[in-house]
């Protein structure tokens, strides 16, 4: 039995993603700034996909960028905002359990003389908006949290966090990085009160390099890659049709029947959760029920490091993923475990990530496997 | 410009009646380091020399890479071979070569002339100075200088002419296949590539096996090693690599043993494993990359404990190095980058805080009693479920 439990790494691209993006490629393949015909048939891909995205946001398609990927469009947000909001301030914020790709800009602008306040997280991994409101400062010129943690699934208070952050200074900017989020919750940006939105594609059946950041219309922002004037001066480059394709198109799955999928994560991961929570050598990290992310369980195991539980299950035919696979192959220290002070299972926790093709009985499965496994290998810890 | 190379060898030139298989291993693994070099080359050997001809267009740079590899030969000349048709024209051939090759002028050189066919109607002494002169008519620039010259134009008279004035250095040693076959034990880490490739170096073919340990070490941590066994394919010629599944005896000595003795009993078996392959594909030693005190399993007493159980010799070349030499030539043959990739092997997952670093004989193998049980039958089935990897250079 091949059981894909790594569906916050990647997830497999859907046959509707596929067929149009093989179209595009194949067929209607014209270079979208090309005058002519053909040119025409690739900008049609670009404005459906744009139609389809705008309706599950419920914003307008013009304040959609194309990008590479998360990756890009958390650089994009926070490089872009922060470039073109520098003479207001120097000041930005975010929590220290964010994804590298928000982090490691931030650090760039840190050595680039701006000042950046790291949000403390507590034991579920949830901000403190306390904390928020005291951060928030005049010359603070950008806030950006992510929705959905991607190694425990906590879910910040994005709402709320918006309002707080308008009470105290109205012309900061609300950046979220919603990659893990977006599928999985509706999220109307503007009735949040969110500036800038991250979005990858490959983590919603879409093709891997596809992404998109929303930017709300007048929002301020500076590109970060600089060329022939693509999308209105905002991401040169000819667009990656086929993928902005596949990305339209699994948005738009998505969000179908999608209260039913939701309901569906929170059954997988109810039953996995139940399955196991009784062992000894089980610790769940974050919070477990409706409350979190449908999709993500992190499982820290006693004295099994990570690696091996990973190799293990995956001779069984299971794939997980060690602490968050996005980082490279690297064993890098977590710093989210980190945060919510889970030290003693930096290097034993694995997660287990669902999607909405996943059955309660590769669940099942997956419980069974566990419960085998765990006991046999703790007779081998490491002394 | 050119279209040949003229190999020089030294240590091979001086073995007696062997002299001609030491050329025919050196023109085969010249053969093979060529094989992937974009081309078509006529090798061959004619008094003392190695030819390498182009059939037709190559690429130079390419070419050369791949014979830096070869071990065995000491200089790689980029020669132009010229067909003798009289005094006059060889001036001609001469001052065409010197103008291609060394577009500024502003050069000394030195004729440095030699007749392996004697019957050539003008002696050496006289060939250097009438060329020297023709030379200097050509090139006013260009001056003499016998002492140390820029640019030493060597003239051979044999058969055809040879003319050169480049010895780039190829890596030296003798071609591998003329000193028999050796087992190497390669882990994933710095040092086993090196001491395969310095084996190697000495014309020893080398044949490898790796001890895997899944699910303790990684799909990529296998492919690791496959990658590192190409990249000492490159000088050594195709390694035969053995896959053992280690798991199973690693974890009865864990369970059995104590732990703290783990690691020198856990490579005693290793080594017996090893030894069992080498002896049964013609192997004469076994290389390691051990050297002396670098961690606890290769202390005296722990080198002494893990020989015991072989009666082959061990060929271990880094026996002296310190990490940092080791390092260095890892760089240089291009192993190092894969090598610090960071997966790991079945040697540092069980390992014990406090690992014995000086263990008596006696106790390890009072120690290895308890393994009576299961262990041969263990052993038995590591070697027969081994997996064969061919790695050949890319």
């Amino acid at each position: 039995m091949e059981v894909y439990f790594d569906n916050s790494a990647t997830t497999r691209c859907s046959d509707g993603a596929k067929e149009l993006m093989v179209r595009a490629l194949s067929q209607d393949y014209g270079n979208p700034s090309s005058l002519h015909g053909k040119g025409l048939e690739g900008e049609n891909y670009i404005r459906e996909a744009r139609d389809k995205i705008a309706k599950t946001l419920k914003v307008n398609g013009s304040e959609l960028i194309f990008t590479s990927g998360g990756t890009e469009s958390n650089n994009l947000a926070i490089l872009g905002a922060a470039l073109a909001n520098r003479r207001s301030g120097m000041h930005l914020i975010t929590t220290c359990i964010e994804h590298p790709a928000v982090s490691a800009p931030m650090k760039f602008l840190e050595e680039q003389g701006f000042s950046v306040t790291y949000l403390k997280v507590d034991r579920d991994g949830m901000i403190s908006l306390e904390e928020l409101r005291e951060a928030v400062r005049p010359e603070t010129i950008l806030v950006s949290i992510m929705y959905v943690n991607n190694e425990i699934g906590a879910v910040e208070p994005i709402a709320e966090a918006a309002k707080i952050i308008k009470e105290q200074n109205p012309s900061a900017l609300f950046h979220v990085d919603a990659i893990q989020a977006y599928g999985k919750y509706m999220i109307h940006p503007r009735k949040l009160g969110i500036e800038l939105m991250s979005v990858s594609g490959h983590k919603i059946h879409g093709p891997k390099g596809s992404g998109f950041l929303y930017v709300k219309e007048k929002t301020k922002l500076k590109p970060i890659i600089y060329g022939g004037g693509q999308q209105k001066n905002m991401r040169s480059g000819t667009e990656n049709v086929p993928g902005i394709a596949g990305l339209g198109q699994a948005a738009w799955e998505a969000y179908q029947d999608f209260e039913e999928k939701q309901a569906h994560l929170y059954r997988l991961k109810g039953a996995l959760i139940k399955g196991i929570e009784k062992e000894s050598w089980a610790h769940i990290n974050g919070r477990t029920g409706t409350d979190s992310a449908p999709h993500i369980i992190s499982l820290s195991v006693d004295g099994i490091r990570s690696e091996v539980l990973l190799h293990a299950l995956e001779e069984e035919g299971i794939y997980v993923s060690a602490g968050s696979a996005c980082s490279s192959n690297k064993p890098a220290v977590s710093r989210t475990l980190q945060s919510i002070g889970a030290r003693r299972h930096l290097d034993s926790t694995v997660r287990i990530s669902f999607c909405g093709e996943n059955t309660l009985e590769e669940v099942e499965y997956c419980v069974k496997t566990l419960k085998e496994l765990v006991p046999r290998f703790q007779k081998y810890i490491r002394h | 410009m050119f279209k040949a190379f003229l190999i020089k060898y030294g240590e091979i030139g001086i073995k007696g009646k062997n002299r001609h298989l030491f050329e025919d291993a050196l023109v085969q693994q010249i053969k093979y380091a060529l094989k992937p070099v974009e081309g078509e080359f006529l090798i061959s050997k004619e008094q003392g020399r190695i030819y390498i001809e182009a059939a037709a267009e190559f690429d130079y740079d390419e070419a050369m890479e791949h014979l830096q590899r070869v071990f065995g030969i000491v200089g790689i000349c980029p020669v132009v071979i010229v067909e003798d048709e009289g005094f006059e024209h060889l001036v001609q051939d001469v001052i065409s070569y010197l103008d291609k090759r060394y577009p500024d002028k502003h050069k000394t050189f030195k004729v440095h002339a030699r007749r392996a066919r004697k019957n050539y109607p003008m002696q050496s002494m006289e060939l250097n100075a009438s060329l020297g002169e023709k030379i200097l008519e050509a090139f006013p620039e260009m001056k003499v200088d016998v002492h140390q010259p820029d640019i030493l134009v060597n003239i051979e008279i044999r058969g055809r002419i040879n003319i050169y004035s480049e010895v780039i250095p190829g890596p030296g040693g003798m071609p591998v296949g003329t000193n028999g076959k050796g087992m190497l034990l390669l882990s994933g880490g710095i040092d086993s590539p090196v001491a395969g490739y310095m084996i190697a170096k000495r014309g020893v073919k080398i044949d490898a096996v790796y001890f895997h340990a899944p699910p303790y070490t990684s799909e990529r941590a296998k492919q690791k090693v496959v990658d590192l066994a190409k990249l000492v394919a490159k000088y050594a010629g195709p390694i035969y690599l053995k896959v053992v599944n280690f798991t199973d005896i690693q974890m009865y000595i864990y369970e059995k043993c104590p732990h703290e003795e783990l690691t020198i009993i856990m490579r005693r078996y290793m080594m017996r494993i090893a030894e069992h392959f080498a002896e049964e594909t013609g192997s004469l030693g076994m290389i390691t990359g051990e050297s002396i005190g670098q961690v606890a399993s290769q202390t005296m007493q722990s080198l002494a404990a893990t020989n015991e159980v072989c009666t082959m010799p061990v060929y271990r070349p880094l026996i002296g190095f310190d990490k940092q030499e080791i390092i260095a030539v890892s760089e240089k043959i291009g192993t190092y980058e894969t090598s610090i990739l960071p997966f790991e092997d079945c040697c540092t997952i069980f390992v014990a805080k406090h690992p014995v670093t000086k263990p008596s004989l006696k106790v390890i193998r009072r120690s290895e009693t308890r393994l009576k049980e299961k262990i041969d039958e263990m052993v038995q089935r590591a070697i027969e479920t081994a997996e064969t990897i061919v790695a050949e250079a890319e």
